[in-house]
């Protein structure tokens, strides 16, 4: 999946000479966590968090009058530069990696140079949660197999045989056990004890349904 | 003095009917209403016949495309069933189905007028409980949503504040997203997470939007929860939450399959959780209702040893304020045993050893505590 089919395109953005009064306000006001600070020609120059700006901020405990100066001052003195972008066919996984290695949770999205978009950790998630099918109705069987070629095909076949709608296939690693591998099915039906049924008598081990207390087929 | 209770039935009922392998199987109601009357509970005077419904009544929460489509159902491309979820493994096409589908609002609709226009203070329609249909699409063995459609039926001709109590081991999602938006109609759904069972839905946080925000109530229960966890979380939220919304009516979607028995669901409840649930019903509608309470079935696919006594066992609370103890009716046994693939129960409770033991049970009930808990953070704070 690429970065354009979840990034948003409506950026919320500030010029470097903006204030850090400025920033809050679009931060409240908008619910967001990040802004890029673009030029005149639409070119990022840096990217400002909430927390920056709350560590620019006077603390709640100074007095108001010695700080009052402090948010009027251009939003330059206090954005990170330079800024990592992403480009809007980079991989949604590649962006996750960049998240998870920098610790960071926002990047702009540039295309020839220009801010087309912004990607955040919001945006990771909800794919995410698009990647394991939970989001449409659907009933959940895992199927624990041998690490081996042509194993997805063979268990995927009994599904098409009972022409059920597969939402979501993930592939776990079972546990440190490189031999073996949890296939995790989301299946479009409430009825899932046909395929339990199928899988049991393919021979196939069940990690659910899994038998507790006793054999539900 | 006996209140004035109507049952709902007609043999034309049993027609909404997939096919034979299908697991939703209406004969339930009829062994329900056979163990009834086998047990001098229920006799001609509390049935009533379901009228038929108008399409104008289908169209109160279906949209007039997807009614079409269920009308000329054996005439659509596969692809242009699957647009509104027919055709497929859980709701495959069969003949008549609008008609049959229809009979079911009927019915349902008939119980309301039973209780609103008539003058009875309660009534059942076990056909009835169709809890996953949704405004243009089928699913999970449900076209269309009965309940949802008399909730509106209620809400336009008598304008009663309703609240929804749904008991079906699934989360009731279709009647849910009808009244998402809803301040007057309050739903709350007990079932088991949606985390391996369909629809999936049904999380605690899901609490309806807009005017309706605070309306929607969602407890999921963990896989293999018994009778003391289930009961003791459904006591508690209903209470609170009846007393928060402070309904005019209540309607009881009671699914019956929490059961232990029941092939496709993976809760442990056994039928001491299915005398509760109507008996906190019945003292709810007392309470705020007038008494007036309309059931509706659901699921329960254990068709033989769990639903008749299940669904049994609402009537005779509704009718004597407590369920039957002891033996089933002999008669009963004798007629469907040799139907019945598996052995009838012979009592209406479950024998103990019968009821399974389950290794994870106080981790089970602390994540249910900590659940309702979570469900009723706003209600506590709404009372004040």
């Amino acid at each position: 999946m690429h970065v354009e089919e979840i990034m948003n395109r409506n950026v919320v953005t500030l010029n470097p000479t903006d204030s850090i009064a400025k920033a809050h306000e679009l931060l409240v006001e908008y619910k967001i966590r990040h802004i890029p600070i673009v030029d005149k020609d639409n070119l990022v120059v840096g990217i400002v968090s909430d927390r920056d700006v709350r560590d620019a901020s006077p603390s709640i405990f100074s007095s108001a009058d010695s700080n009052s100066n402090i948010l009027e001052k251009e939003i330059s003195s206090i954005m990170s530069s330079p800024v990592l972008t992403a480009h809007p066919l980079d991989f949604v996984e590649e962006v996750a990696r960049i998240f998870y290695d920098r610790e960071i949770a926002c990047l702009p999205v540039v295309h020839h140079d220009k801010l087309v978009g912004v990607i955040t950790e919001k945006d990771l998630l909800y794919t995410l949660i698009q990647l394991t099918g939970t989001h449409v109705q659907s009933s959940h069987i895992e199927v624990k197999v041998p690490h081996k070629p042509g194993i997805l095909p063979e268990v995927a076949s009994i599904f098409g045989k009972r022409s059920v709608n597969i939402s979501s296939v993930l592939v776990y690693p079972f546990r440190n056990d490189p031999d073996y591998k949890i296939l995790v099915f989301r299946v479009q039906t409430m009825n899932p004890l046909p395929i339990i049924r199928d899988l049991r008598v393919a021979g196939y081990e069940l990690m659910w349904p899994n038998n507790i207390p006793e054999p539900r087929l | 003095m006996n209140p004035n209770i109507k049952f709902v039935f007609d043999y034309s009922l049993l027609n909404y009917h997939f096919h034979d392998e299908h697991p939703f199987n209406q004969k339930r109601v009829v062994l329900t209403k056979d163990l009834l009357e086998k047990s001098g509970q229920l006799s001609d005077i509390h049935i009533i016949k379901p009228r038929e419904a108008e399409d104008d009544e289908i169209l109160l929460l279906h949209e007039p495309a997807y009614i079409r489509a269920v009308k000329s159902a054996m005439t659509l491309s596969k692809d242009d069933l699957n647009r509104f979820g027919l055709g497929t493994e859980d709701t495959p096409v069969f003949p008549n189905m609008h008609k049959a589908a229809t009979q079911i609002v009927g019915a349902t609709l008939t119980a309301v007028d039973a209780v609103l226009k008539d003058g009875a203070t309660r009534a059942v329609n076990f056909a009835g409980g169709l809890h996953h249909g949704f405004k243009r699409r089928a699913s999970g063995f449900c076209i269309y949503n009965d309940a949802a459609i008399a909730i509106q039926y209620i809400r336009q001709h008598f304008h009663l504040k309703v609240l929804y109590i749904d008991t079906d081991a699934h989360h009731g999602d279709g009647v849910q997203e009808a009244f998402y938006d809803d301040p007057n109609v309050c739903t709350f759904s007990i079932h088991e997470t949606g985390r391996y069972l369909f629809p999936g839905t049904g999380k605690v946080t899901e609490r309806g939007i807009k005017e309706g925000h605070g309306y929607s109530f969602n407890l999921p229960i963990d896989a293999f929860t018994q009778d003391k966890s289930y009961i003791e979380s459904y006591e508690t939220a209903i209470w609170e939450i009846a007393e928060f919304f402070k309904p005019d009516i209540i309607i009881t979607q009671n699914g019956a399959d929490s059961h232990f028995y029941d092939p496709l669901t993976h809760l442990c409840g056994s039928m001491t959780t299915f005398e509760k649930i109507p008996e906190v019903a019945l003292q709810i509608s007392n309470t705020y209702c007038n008494g007036r309470w309309i059931a509706l079935g659901g699921g329960g696919y254990d068709i033989w040893r769990v639903v008749p006594r299940a669904w049994a066992q609402i009537w005779n609370v509704m009718k004597d304020e407590k369920p039957l103890q002891g033996l089933l009716p002999p008669s009963w046994i004798q007629e469907w045993q040799t139907e019945s693939p598996v052995t009838l129960p012979t009592t209406w409770h479950d024998k103990t050893e019968e009821i399974p033991t389950i290794p994870r049970k106080k981790e089970i009930e602390e994540k249910n505590k900590s659940n309702l808990d979570y469900l009723l953070k706003y209600t506590k704070v709404k009372r004040g």
